[in-house]
């Protein structure tokens, strides 16, 4: 390695290393020398143990390439050659402790925040947060406002799950085209989002005992169309992508998360269902009114990137079975409970954890009350936060470039990792 | 699922000497927890994970709580002798209770698909003892969720193989999520300051400067 490289690296030895004991024919870390920087990229001695050389390892702070890390997420990878032998997800800088502000405010107030949670998903970040007070003070929604939630929730779910094979696209090095299709029915789903609750992403629409607003005229039938016309642009995306040839090659069998391991380290969503594992929490709690609508789990069988991108294909087709209906069947009705109190609610002394299944996988709340008008203790289980927990184990012994991809697969959104 | 009473007797049952409270709760949904002494919760956790019965197999929430030192008021009912008549009287029992930590893990079953079933760890008090033991070697999806309790709360697993902090920087000194917690005193210009900007301006400039 030359002089001049090593410099622009900043190269320093790391002090606790193989390097001591290496044998002589490798020691020669100080020609590497530039001066000891506190924190650089480092490189190590790989002790090939028969006094061969064994050349380098390198530790880089890799990223952010995904578009939803937007320079908040990295990761510490330590390299042989081209090899990840060691990552360690960084996160943090959007953390703005969530928690702590909305334990200093109402119960209702903290409702606009949850939009901000995962903000791709702000319908499901609202209906996880409302079904926690519920749960905690006793309240059942209407029978429209429980329609308006499944409808909702699962437009969220496609545009959550088409945006994320965009971004896996974008990932890969598909630049532009995917994603702008995936782009392209998102803002049709924002439109209908827009004309609901007044606003694209942070919709603030959904209240403990029902619903914000009701549906505007002519809502439903617009609904419907994108409804209708959504098996369409799968077929597209899928005659695009599923058989691409450079698609096949970069995902299967890359980052294979094995069953026993997705489960222990309480994987959830898509992820989870890609090892194969039976678990929908739409199917397991029958929260809100799901046990009404006949659809499937799709299930992988290999767990890797191309089983998580299958599986968030088929659960778009499988959310369709279940908006279509709904959106026949919701019948005229209140959108609130009448004996549900927005302002000056208190909870009785307790706790409770309610959870739904977003397009992340669980997004729990978990809500301890004192009976005063704020929760004393407010907490999210961000699936994006405990779905990177693994990173590291998919991404041992593959190269750089997969990890890129595992990292898209995973599908986080870092205001919901940090909170 | 079985009810919290039959699952406590069941690890009371599988492991001697176990100490298990039942942590009542009041609100509609009944979500009743188990409250478990710090050292047997290693075996607790591996009964309830491997129990061919429970099968508990992954610990999908785990959180801190701070409790501050408090008195607490309990109104009995106390059947009395008044004046040659028995009488339901109501008596005010205050208490005094020490602060302490305390850890919070739900736990469901992926292949029963049952639960939750929550347990809760205490730690001795807020200030010096504040070690628990870690569960991440029973259930990995534990590891970043202790670690944020670590980080926020400042309880120390035990047994954890990277407590590190998380989500605060690593120099940072102090525990946020702590009800104690004073937020510093970083002073942020604000041309028409009010409410607490109004308080905190007034100690930033001389009074005669501030124009509320």
């Amino acid at each position: 390695m030359s002089d001049a490289f090593a410099q622009s690296l900043r190269i320093v030895e790391s002090p606790a290393d193989e390097t001591k004991t290496a044998s002589p024919s490798v020691s020669g870390a100080e020609d590497l020398g530039a001066p000891a920087s506190p924190r650089g990229y480092s490189l190590s001695r790989k002790d090939a143990g028969d006094g061969e050389i064994g050349g380098e390892l390198l530790e880089v702070a890799m990223g952010p390439q995904h578009p939803s890390t937007h320079g908040v997420f990295r990761m510490d990878v330590v390299l042989d050659g081209e090899t990840v032998i060691k990552l360690k997800p960084i996160f943090g800088y959007l953390h703005r402790n969530h928690e702590k502000i909305a334990e200093n405010t109402s119960y209702l107030g903290s409702m606009p925040y949850t939009d901000r949670l995962d903000y791709f998903c702000s319908m499901t970040n609202n209906w996880a947060y409302a079904l926690a007070v519920e749960t905690l003070a006793g309240i059942k929604p209407p029978e429209r406002a429980e329609y308006i939630r499944v409808i909702t929730a699962e437009l969220t779910r496609l545009l959550n799950h088409t945006c994320l094979i965009g971004f896996l696209m974008q990932d890969m090095g598909a630049m532009g085209t995917p994603l702008m299709y995936a782009f392209r029915e998102r803002e049709k789903i924002l439109d209908l989002f827009e004309s609901l609750s007044g606003a694209r992403m942070m919709c603030n629409y959904m209240r403990f005992g029902g619903c914000r607003v009701d549906l505007p005229p002519g809502w439903l039938e617009q609904a419907q169309r994108v409804a209708d016309s959504y098996p369409r642009f799968l077929d597209e995306f899928e005659a695009l992508l599923s058989e691409n040839e450079i698609l096949l090659a970069r995902t299967q069998g890359v980052g294979v998360l094995p069953k026993e391991l997705a489960v222990n380290a309480s994987i959830t969503g898509p992820m989870l269902r890609a090892s194969g594992v039976n678990y929908d929490i739409r199917k397991v709690d029958k929260y809100g009114i799901y046990e009404r609508f006949d659809f499937r789990v799709p299930l992988g069988s290999h767990g890797d990137v191309f089983d998580r991108y299958m599986i968030r294909v088929l659960e778009m087709r499988e959310s369709l079975k279940i908006l279509v209906p709904a959106l026949k069947e919701i019948s005229a009705g209140p959108i609130m409970d009448p004996k549900a109190k927005l302002r000056g609610f208190r909870p009785k002394v307790g706790e409770a954890y309610g959870r739904i299944e977003s397009g992340k996988g669980e997004l729990g709340f978990y809500l301890i009350s004192d009976g005063s008008p704020n929760p004393y203790r407010y907490r999210v289980r961000p699936p994006s936060l405990i779905n990177l927990t693994i990173l590291e184990d998919m991404c041992l012994g593959h190269t750089v470039a997969d990890v890129v991809v595992i990292l898209g697969s995973v599908d986080i959104v870092l205001g919901e990792v940090d909170r | 699922m079985e009810s919290i009473e039959q699952i406590k007797a069941r690890i009371e049952a599988a492991i001697s000497g176990v100490r298990i409270e039942i942590v009542r709760n009041e609100a509609p949904c009944a979500q009743h927890s188990l409250l478990v002494a710090a050292v047997h919760a290693a075996a607790v956790a591996r009964f309830l994970r491997d129990d061919p019965e429970l099968r508990f197999d992954s610990c999908s929430n785990v959180t801190g709580v701070d409790w501050l030192d408090a008195e607490i008021t309990e109104k009995m009912k106390i059947k009395k002798v008044v004046e040659g008549v028995e009488k339901e009287v109501e008596e005010v029992k205050q208490s005094k209770r020490s602060g302490y930590l305390e850890v919070v893990y739900h736990l469901y079953s992926m292949e029963k698909k049952h639960g939750p079933v929550i347990i809760r760890l205490r730690t001795a008090n807020r200030s010096d003892k504040v070690n628990l033991p870690s569960l991440t070697p029973v259930w990995r999806g534990c590891e970043f969720q202790e670690r944020e309790a670590f980080d926020l709360y400042g309880i120390v697993f035990d047994g954890h193989p990277d407590l590190r902090r998380i989500l605060m920087w690593d120099g940072f000194k102090d525990f946020p999520m702590r009800k104690d917690y004073v937020e510093p005193d970083d002073y942020e210009y604000e041309p028409t300051p009010h409410d607490d900007v109004l308080e905190k301006t007034k100690r930033h400039y001389p009074s005669e400067e501030v124009k509320a």
